[in-house]
């Protein structure tokens, strides 16, 4: 019989976590949801999700102690995944409200996505909805990565956002999606440590699909 | 391939089922909601709607229960409203599995709350709800706003509320034209476009869906981002699949 994953899910009051939960559940993972930093070493697996403010989310992250416990966590080359705001505080800084640090273990700035298409129209923001993952520019291959069972796709995920990650190291991008003909930053991956920016916990059967990947990794 | 244009089939619950009026009344009965949330889903719904239309406060847990039956089965997008009247109601809506909330009433009643709600859990999850009538004999096209279920006039313009709305907060705007709402004669387009023009968040077009045709002016003519609609789908008319591959077969990108 097959060894029941486990994860850690880690809660500083900024993210519904009932629906992240759901979803690893349904994917046949234990999970343990820790308020503690200490906790956060013992982790098989480490989900950090987020949602609000970038701001708001650091500000707990650190009154709470995380920050230092996921730079720890990471440094043990465990599997790591942060979900939209939670992948965008890996990054050094955000320019959403002002200038925010983040945890700093990925190089790089979150800024607001472009209000113009390329060719110059207005584009909504809020990014809503469904939209496709393509590999980015650097042309990294999705072979033994989080997105490892839509080689050869263009599968579609949930965004929800109005700022995005600009990693420094292109190397980091896993994959990317276009809006307006720009393109953003949809996920990283630089070895263990994983981010989504759209919601796999949303995103239908890829979502889970994407999740099982995680926990196979 | 960019982001896709969304079907979001609307269920309208109350006493624990799923409901569907014409202009807001003659109520017909639809199915058990939990149903009727896994059958869109496997449809290849992209999100779906839950307006608790529910008169009594005493019925309103209801609808707590049945997201978060609905949250634990279906792994797609639920945006729930009826009834939101406080941030505590936000709170207690995204806890029971709702990614969004939709805010109608007491947005008018109160705009602060959509300002307080949205400053709280971020403008992503603050929708909302405008149900506005096309007002008669007007020199100008002009649509009023009416709440409490289409029942009250308030004297505000559709169009300013809109925009006073997206300042406030709004992530973003489900627009319901009364005049078309179980008349499946199609969307007011006119509405839709004017909507969509003064406002730069997402706008979902609701009322009026009779045929397929119908979602694709939706979306090309009023310029909406997605287009919900209940009847259609609710009756067996046509599956949400149906739906995404005529939009898509005119050339509207869709998650197909």
């Amino acid at each position: 019989m097959m060894k029941c994953k486990s994860i850690t899910l880690v809660d500083y009051g900024m993210a519904n976590l009932l629906n992240v939960k759901r979803a690893f559940e349904q994917c046949g993972a234990m999970v343990n949801v820790i308020e503690e930093p200490a906790h956060v070493l013992a982790a098989e697996r480490l989900v950090v999700p987020g949602v609000g403010a970038f701001q708001d989310c650091m500000d707990e992250v650190n009154r709470r102690g995380f920050g230092e416990a996921i730079r720890s966590y990471v440094d043990s080359q465990r599997p790591m995944l942060g979900i939209c705001v939670g992948m965008q505080i890996l990054f050094d800084v955000s320019e959403e409200f002002g200038e925010h640090k983040g945890v700093g273990i990925l190089p790089g700035r979150v800024q607001a996505i472009p209000r113009q298409a390329v060719d110059g129209k207005a584009q909504r923001v809020p990014h809503i909805g469904w939209n496709h993952l393509i590999e980015p520019e650097c042309g990294r291959e999705w072979a033994g990565t989080l997105l490892a069972p839509f080689r050869g796709q263009r599968p579609a995920v949930y965004f929800v956002h109005s700022f995005a990650a600009q990693p420094e190291n292109e190397g980091d991008r896993l994959a990317d999606c276009l809006y307006g003909g720009h393109r953003i930053c949809a996920a990283v991956q630089r070895q263990n440590v994983m981010a989504t920016q759209f919601h796999p916990e949303r995103s239908g059967e890829t979502g889970l699909a994407i999740i099982r990947q995680f926990l196979n990794l | 391939m960019g982001l896709a244009k969304r079907i979001i089939p609307c269920l309208d619950v109350t006493a624990g089922r799923v409901v569907k009026g014409v202009q807001f009344v003659e109520l017909r009965d639809a199915g058990d909601p939990v149903e009727i949330a896994k059958r869109y889903d496997d449809q290849g719904a992209d999100e779906l709607t839950f307006l608790d239309i529910t008169a009594s406060s005493d019925e309103r847990d209801i609808i707590l229960h049945i997201i978060e039956e609905v949250a634990a089965q279906v792994f797609i997008p639920l945006t729930v409203g009826g009834g939101v009247r406080a941030v505590e109601d936000v709170r207690r809506l995204l806890n029971a599995g709702a990614d969004k909330v939709s805010i109608n009433t007491s947005a008018v009643v109160n705009p602060q709350l959509v300002r307080d709600a949205s400053e709280r859990y971020g403008n992503q999850c603050i929708v909302v709800a405008i149900d506005a009538k096309r007002v008669a004999g007007a020199a100008e096209p002009k649509w009023e706003v009416f709440t409490h279920g289409g029942r009250k006039a308030t004297g505000l313009d559709a169009v300013a509320w809109a925009k006073q709305m997206q300042d406030y907060g709004a992530g973003e705007i489900l627009l319901t034209s009364m005049d078309r709402d179980g008349a499946k004669i199609g969307f007011d387009l006119e509405l839709t476009r004017a909507i969509s023009d003064a406002v730069e968040v997402p706008v979902i077009a609701s009322g009026g869906v009779g045929n397929l045709q119908h979602l694709v002016d939706g979306v090309k003519i009023g310029g909406a981002d997605a287009v919900l609609a209940a009847s259609i789908f609710h009756f067996g008319e046509y599956t949400v699949r149906q739906a995404k591959e005529y939009m898509a077969q005119h050339g509207i990108e869709m998650r197909l």
